[in-house]
């Protein structure tokens, strides 16, 4: 099981949420993949994109502009 | 993918520099969270596909004359938003598909030479519109 860094501060819309799904695309099941970033809208668009691709939202933490949130694939 | 998989088929009958963002970031937007996506290049927006043609479209208003573009440039650089060549590549890379309409290609005298063919899955026709569309879950004319 591989743990997966994605680095999207400073990036906006639609790159966090590009950035995630090539990340995830890339994992094999069971690996996780951790995305940091600072673009408000992600932080809770990404977890409804791990919703409708039906995965793990292990944890989203820290704030609008500065948020970690970790996905299981 | 099967077929239930979402699909959004748009439209892009502009070529101008807001309206391509527009397409590229709702098609990058679908494809991200899991949908399958098309974008049907014709007319102005055909002209997005040509060599050296990505970027070079006006702004849909206030273009005056391409300051108003610079402008808008210099405001988008500063916020860091992707350029057209990433969001395309990065379109592509996530399984968008680019179909290009060859009346347009008639019509404005346009070569498969002059296009960026590694961009482009299909030349089709309203019929191929029309069978991406027909299952699609969203349809956008941009």
């Amino acid at each position: 099981m591989n743990e997966i860094r994605v680095d999207v501060r400073g990036e906006t819309c639609p790159v966090p949420l590009v950035e995630t799904r090539k990340a995830l695309r890339g994992a094999e099941p069971g690996d996780v993949v951790e995305v940091t970033g600072s673009h408000p809208a992600s932080m809770k668009e990404i977890p409804m994109a791990v919703e409708a691709l039906r995965l793990e939202l292990l944890s989203v933490s820290g704030t609008e502009t500065d948020w970690v949130i970790r996905i299981r694939r | 993918m099967n077929d239930k998989t979402e699909r959004v088929t748009i439209v892009l009958h502009s070529g101008d520099m807001d309206k391509v963002y527009s397409a590229l970031i709702i098609g990058n937007g679908a494809l991200a969270m899991g949908m399958e996506a098309s974008i049907y290049f014709t007319f102005w927006g055909l002209q997005r596909l040509q060599k050296g043609g990505l970027e070079k479209g006006p702004l849909s208003s206030m273009h005056l004359l391409g300051l108003g573009k610079w402008m808008i440039k210099q405001r988008m650089k500063k916020a860091n938003v992707a350029s057209l060549e990433r969001l395309m590549n990065d379109y592509r890379e996530l399984g968008g598909k680019v179909i290009a309409c060859e009346m347009t290609m008639e019509i404005m005298g346009i070569g498969r030479e002059s296009m960026r063919e590694e961009w482009i899955d299909e030349y089709g026709a309203v019929g191929t519109y029309i069978q991406e569309a027909r299952g699609s879950a969203v349809t956008l004319f941009i």
